[in-house]
């Protein structure tokens, strides 16, 4: 459903991806590991459509069709979801209104059927339940005053309920303290599916116990320089990152340098 | 026009009044006077409205003030001068046979915008000035309405109709709150005014319902120069609601209104306004200039809030004020104020604090998309006898893109030490982190920023009559499209 070939892509003109590949076939985990700056935020971006985030070179289809030709929204009425690393605040738009209007976009393009205000009433608290979120927080302005934890909940309740066919993960583990790791873990285990793809960024093995991917890569210096199976997020948490890298710590430009 | 005053022996007046030598009887038969102001138009609006001799005096005295006054000049908004003696003070409202026989007729971009809004078809037919006969759901509607009105002692009328059937109450608060010699478009106002509506709640009584202009029916044109006077009496309590969503069109380039609110002790008046008068086209031209003067008098324990939601006219200049002369008395002021293309708004509000415990509140919310210009202009006044007396104010500005401007103007005046006064002021844009976060979960842009927008103006919505509050809503939707590029 995702396929990445030598994929390149700057930001605000400064490359950072440089010949990235990447395939997700549907009903398979991903997890993307990858010292801090070394792009996997980028990919993120680069695959939802964010403003500033170019494709310089090669492609990255999405069933079948080209993202650098759609619109952001037209990517998320696909089914692509993004769940961010930073939460941003809407003041004064309540994260219900929110979600109507989300869910009123994506499911008219997806052909499915509209949720009348009862019935997405009653969805919401049930994902906001999954994820411990208090139902009051549907009421208050999307992410408005939430705490970190709060707000990374808050993306996988929305996640939940507009059940997409690819979703991104941008460390949506950190910030979480444990419990709500694992109410989070049981919420994405939830939506996986034999139909649906999963990409998670993480710094960290012990998500990945919660959530077991098929399949872990290694992002450094805008390539994925490693893939392997759930072993070697054991192997990234004892060895860090020095022995694939050699030596460098995944600075992106002193890479650059190197390459 | 500062010329005004100097016309009186000028070759240009002497041409203006010969048109009136026909006489005074036929202008009074005729239906719409020739351009121009005398003292001759005074006297025939007067005789037409049938107005008692007392009522012309009043006209009079202010028209001779006005001639000594100038238009001011210093509001943040730019416009050419309007020619005063260019403008017909006096037309009968259109015939039915004037008017377009069916919507067929009328502007289809309006009635495209009516739709947006969701405007039903009998009310697009009455907002588009369709001659239809009197057979809306409206007259009905309203007679049931002033018969519960009647019950409860109410009096809703226009001000014609009050200076004939309830002069006592006229004589005694026209002019109380806003005098004739106020400011320039004011004194204007009070020679020449025509029509506006009258509301009485008497002691102790609770307005079983919010009045609307819209019901108040037979004046199908309100008119260039509206004269608004609601009177609340002791311990009463009265919602008033002005304007409509729908954009309103009118060939009268200059529209300068006076409301005035009177509170006796213990009394509440919370007066709403929805304005969206035609803002002209990119460039303005065709817009309404806006200049209305607005104030209410709050006596003990009494309380005037003015809500707003302003998004048309292509120049506005609006202070809607509150004068807090009783202990205990409490104003506020909640205001949206949206500009785009070439529209021009100063506008804000002014409390006058003058007795003892006295509380105001200014909540403003200003958003300017395109190269519009957007001010507000806020006076605090802390008086002598002030004592305890506090004000919160908080002004927000939102702006869409990089051509336009906010400016924030307050005015602070304390002359007694115990008073309070906080202000806050923020300017933002729409940042592209939220766009994005909207876009990602598949909202298009322009339905993204009117959600963001609603969003930011969410603290002044939220005062509004809730029916409304919704029709603002939409209405700041439709104006936004188009603003995102
Ligand atoms: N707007 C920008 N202008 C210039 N450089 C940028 C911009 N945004 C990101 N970068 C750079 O791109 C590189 C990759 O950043 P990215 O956020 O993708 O890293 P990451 O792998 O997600 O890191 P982390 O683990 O810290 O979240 C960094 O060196 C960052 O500084
Ligand atoms: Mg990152």
């Amino acid at each position: 459903m995702l396929e990445i070939r030598d994929l390149h892509a700057s930001v605000a003109g400064q490359p950072i991806l440089k010949g990235l590949n990447l395939t997700v076939k549907p009903g398979e985990v991903h997890a993307i590991m990858g010292p801090n700056g070394s792009g996997k935020s980028t990919l993120a971006n680069v695959l939802a459509g964010r403003d500033n985030y170019e494709i310089t070179g090669g492609e990255a289809l999405f069933d079948g069709k080209s993202l650098a030709d759609l619109e952001p929204e037209e990517r998320a009425q696909l089914g692509l979801f993004l769940a961010f690393q930073y939460p941003v605040e809407i003041p004064g738009v309540s994260n219900m209104e929110f979600l109507k209007a989300a869910l009123e976009a994506t499911r008219a393009a997806q052909g499915k059927e509209e949720w009348d205000s009862v019935t997405l009433l009653r969805k919401a608290r049930e994902a906001c339940k999954q994820v411990d979120l208090d139902p009051q927080f549907l009421k208050r302005g999307v992410n408005e005053g939430f705490s970190g934890g709060e707000k990374k909940r808050n993306e996988i309740m929305q996640m939940l309920l507009m059940e997409p066919k690819l979703a991104l993960l941008d460390e949506t583990d950190s910030g979480l303290d444990i419990d709500a790791l694992q109410t989070v873990a049981k919420g994405v285990n939830s939506l996986r599916g034999p139909e649906r793809g999963i990409v998670l960024v993480t710094h960290y093995q012990r998500l990945l116990d919660y959530i077991v991917p098929d399949f872990v890569h290694v992002l450094s210096g805008g390539k994925i320089i490693k893939s392997g199976g759930k072993e070697l997020a054991l192997e990234l948490e004892q060895h860090g990152y020095g022995w694939l890298t050699g030596g460098q710590n995944g600075d992106n430009g002193k890479e650059d340098q190197t390459a | 026009m500062s010329s005004q005053a100097e016309l009186d022996n000028s070759e240009l007046d002497r041409v203006i009044r010969s048109e009136y030598e026909a006489g005074f009887t036929t202008l009074v038969e005729s239906d719409t006077l020739p351009p121009g102001l005398n003292e001759d138009v005074i006297r025939v609006i007067s005789a037409k409205k049938e107005e008692p001799e007392w009522m012309l005096e009043w006209r009079l005295e202010a028209y001779r003030h006005w001639q000594t006054m100038q238009e001011p000049n210093w509001a943040h908004v730019q416009y050419p001068p309007v020619d005063l003696n260019a403008i017909s003070y006096y037309s009968a409202p259109k015939s039915m046979e004037d008017r377009p026989k069916s919507l067929d007729e009328v502007d289809p971009e309006l009635l495209e915008t009516y739709k947006k809004l969701g405007i039903p078809l009998h009310e697009q037919e009455m907002l588009a000035g369709v001659a239809v006969d009197a057979v809306f759901d409206s007259v009905s509607v309203a007679t049931t309405f002033k018969s519960k009105l009647a019950e409860a002692g109410v009096i809703f009328c226009s001000i014609s109709e009050a200076v004939r059937e309830h002069p006592e109450l006229v004589r005694k608060y026209l002019g109380s709150v806003v005098p004739k010699g106020d400011n320039f478009f004011a004194g204007l106002n009070s020679a020449v005014f025509t029509d506006g509506s009258f509301v009485y709640i008497p002691k102790g009584v609770r307005c079983p319902m919010e009045l609307s202009t819209y019901f108040r029916i037979n004046e199908a044109n309100t008119g260039q120069f509206e004269r608004t006077l609601i009177v609340a009496d002791e311990g009463s309590y009265v919602s008033y609601l002005e304007g409509c969503t729908a954009p309103q069109r009118d060939e009268n380039q200059l529209h300068a209104a006076v409301v005035e609110l009177v509170a006796l002790p213990g009394a509440e008046i919370k007066y709403s306004t929805v304005q969206n008068w035609y803002p002209g086209d990119e460039d303005g031209k065709g817009g309404i200039y806006n200049f209305v003067t607005k104030r209410g008098v709050a006596h003990d324990h009494a309380k005037i809030s003015w809500t707003q939601v302003e998004t048309g006219s292509a120049i506005t200049w609006k202070y809607p004020s509150v004068v807090l002369r009783g202990d205990h008395s409490v104003g506020e002021f909640y205001s949206v104020a949206l500009t785009r293309h070439a529209q021009q708004a100063d506008t804000g509000t002014k409390m006058i604090h003058l007795g003892k415990n006295t509380k105001s509140t200014i909540v403003s919310k200003g958003i300017s998309a395109g190269k519009s210009s957007n001010a507000y202009r806020g006076l605090v006044r802390m008086g002598p006898r002030a004592e305890n007396a506090r004000n919160f104010t908080q002004c927000d500005s939102l702006l869409l893109g990089d051509r336009c401007g906010a400016h924030t103007f307050p005015y602070i005046e304390s002359k007694h030490p115990s008073a309070t006064i906080e202000h806050e002021a923020t300017t933002s844009k729409v940042s592209d982190d939220q766009l994005f976060l909207c876009r990602q979960r598949g909202i298009d842009p322009e339905k993204a920023i009117s959600m963001i927008v609603n969003g930011f103006c969410k603290e002044v919505f939220k005062e509004l009559p809730m029916e409304f509050a919704v029709e603002a809503g939409k209405l700041l939707e439709v104006s936004l499209e188009g603003a995102v590029g």
